[in-house]
């Protein structure tokens, strides 16, 4: 009974670090209606930002924040503004080959630059450090201190969706591009800000992945497969639904490791199939074309 | 209002491709007889490569399915192999179309699944069934799990230049096979449809034609012949993990090769597969750096002309090797 509530436990915990990794991509989904298949490599490029903030200014992972979101923010805003936006269009394929394009030169330029060998971010004691919450049941502060920001995160950014100005032009902007620079804005612009701002979140998520576990250069495609997996199981273009995706993805892996260490990723596939099978628009779905 | 007669929409003529692919089946086919072994492994793996590419071609260019996962297939013919001829002892040679006939044969139920995904969204999901595959082959022990297996003891009776020479002489007919299957495809009624599906989808189901199910067709066939070329791939290096079967890096290569080249023509992916292998013979010491470079012209092709580099010559110069499009005479 306590082995299945910490499995569930540590499920869910897991959940809300592939949910604080998919808002980005659902950002993208929901706004540009783009795939951005580079998606896990600009989280592990990320990882990396912050080792060389670390290495050469002597940061905390977390205090290099403070360097590596803004950086990734700048670096989102030139890809769309630079690449993607040329390639925005009925046609998906153009987008889908860039970006498939950048991520096998992330990989190898980080391969070149940081060699094969796993890195971790070092946190001193945070990830040690866990809540007492019962005979035999703990959980880390690390793994609650994600999911506490992937609820803030998503929390924020519905807010901003919801009631700011920015958030109006981008909803406006998902559902008809043309009306929308029809009422004076640019869109280019408007594209460039919202993938900024899916960087931003990735960065985020980067560094707290590279904090919790080991990373090296190829860890990026299982990343963009996960968070599309919790994207298409939540719903496209809902953020709520993306957590809810990221949690059930969590779990349906901690289950399978739990039944057989081999099997635990499979069955987080074999979960997104089957919601696939049943339920292809997903849980909580908002945008009408996929 | 000229009205277009029954029939006026001709194929053009088909020029020289026949001659064409005889000479090159011909001297293929000498090839044994008198090339190095190096030479013949090179033309294996380059005529493997074409084959792939040709498939990936009429899957993408064609049929409008950006995959990323048919490295599943791949796998699947490679541990056909395993299966049937290491571990059931049957003839390797016989191993390789029944590895052809299983991939064709789970593509479709993975088509049902996969078609429910849109677009881009399709290609991420392929991506995702490969790995499936790989996470099974990876945990099936009897078919060697995650370290691999080696397959050398099926291939121990048969004769070294026999081996060399047959492993060719397959790799001439996918190549070959695929390059002519794939131009006497556009040039009957299934390339009509498949030109329209290619130019756009609404308005080919408009004009009756349906399209999940030329895109079956399309996506079934495209694996079926992934899975015959997986499995000669692996009877030449008779050896495979899972990593290295079900690997994303074939979809890397197929799609780098397709797109500079140029998608949606026969010429494209000919031509990528020729400067595929002079750039990895001449920066392959730089290790990843020719990876680099591949993916920044694929980038620059899609970001500038994306014909691809046939594209462009087709445009500037008017040649045309294989003629599969349609003009309107009379």
């Amino acid at each position: 009974m306590l082995n299945l509530i910490d499995t569930l436990l540590q499920g869910v915990m897991l959940g809300g670090q592939y949910a604080l990794m998919a808002v980005g991509l659902s950002l993208a989904f929901g706004v540009m209606r783009l795939v951005n298949v580079a998606h896990g490599d600009f989280i592990v490029l990320a990882a990396y930002l912050a080792l060389i903030c670390m290495t050469t200014l002597g940061l905390h992972p977390l205090a290099a924040l403070i360097v590596v979101v803004p950086v990734m923010a700048i670096v989102g805003y030139g890809v769309q503004r630079l690449l993607l936006n040329r390639a925005v269009g009925r046609d998906i394929m153009p987008a889908l080959l860039i970006t498939f394009g950048l991520s096998v030169i992330i990989q190898n330029g980080l391969l070149e630059v940081f060699s094969a060998d796993s890195r971790r971010l070092d946190a001193g004691g945070l990830t040690a450090a866990g809540l007492r919450l019962g005979d035999g049941l703990a959980v880390g502060w690390f793994p609650l201190i994600t999911f506490g920001l992937a609820v803030a995160v998503i929390a924020g950014l519905e807010a901003l969706f919801a009631r700011s100005a920015l958030g109006r032009a981008f909803r406006a902007v998902s559902d008809d591009q043309e009306i929308v620079q029809l009422m004076g804005y640019d869109n280019r612009h408007l594209y460039a800000l919202a993938m900024a701002l899916a960087f931003a979140v990735m960065a985020v998520a980067g560094v707290l992945f590279g904090i919790g576990t080991v990373f090296d250069p190829a860890f990026g495609p299982p990343q963009l497969l996960f968070a599309f997996e919790a994207v298409i199981i939540g719903g496209m273009g809902s953020l709520w639904g993306t957590l809810a995706g990221g949690v059930i993805l969590g779990l349906a892996q901690a289950i399978g490791f739990r039944v057989d260490p081999g099997w635990g990723i499979l069955f987080g596939h074999a979960v997104f199939l089957l919601i696939l099978a049943v339920q292809p628009r997903g849980l909580i779905p908002k945008t009408r074309d996929a | 209002m000229t009205a277009i007669r029954q029939g006026a929409l001709k194929a053009s003529r088909p020029d020289r491709v026949a001659t064409l692919s005889l000479i090159a089946a011909a001297i293929l086919a000498s090839m044994p007889f008198w090339a190095g072994s190096d030479t013949l492994r090179t033309g294996v793996e380059m005529l493997c490569f074409l084959a792939l590419a040709q498939l990936w071609n009429l899957l993408a260019g064609y049929g409008g399915l950006v995959s990323f996962g048919q490295q599943a297939f791949i796998g699947i013919g490679g541990y056909a192999l395993v299966l049937f001829a290491y571990r059931l002892g049957l003839s390797p040679y016989l191993a390789l179309p029944i590895g052809a006939a299983l991939s064709a044969l789970v593509a479709w139920p993975m088509s049902r699944l996969l078609f429910r995904l849109n677009g881009a969204y399709f290609a991420v999901g392929t991506w995702i069934m490969a790995e499936c595959w790989r996470l099974i082959f990876a945990n099936w022990s009897w078919l060697g799990g995650g370290s691999g297996i080696s397959i050398t003891a099926t291939m121990r009776a048969i004769d070294p230049w026999w081996r060399e020479a047959l492993a060719f002489w397959i790799a001439g007919l996918a190549g070959i096979g695929a390059v002519v299957g794939l131009y006497a495809l556009l040039r009957s009624r299934w390339g009509l449809a498949l030109t329209a599906l290619r130019d756009s989808e609404p308005a080919s189901e408009a004009a009756g034609i349906s399209v999940r199910r030329v895109k079956t067709w399309v996506y079934v066939a495209a694996s079926g012949g992934a899975g015959l070329v997986g499995g000669l791939i692996f009877l030449t290096k008779l050896r495979l993990s899972p990593d290295a079967a079900v690997s994303i890096n074939w979809s890397v290569m197929i799609v780098f090769i397709v797109v500079i080249g140029g998608i949606g023509t026969i010429e494209g992916p000919i031509l990528g597969c020729i400067l595929y292998f002079l750039l990895r013979e001449y920066l392959a010491d730089f290790g990843a750096a020719y990876m680099i470079a591949f993916g920044a012209l694929a980038i620059l092709v899609m970001l500038t002309t994306r014909g691809g580099l046939w594209g462009e010559i087709r445009s500037r110069w008017g040649i045309e090797l294989f003629p599969v499009r349609r003009r309107l005479d009379g």
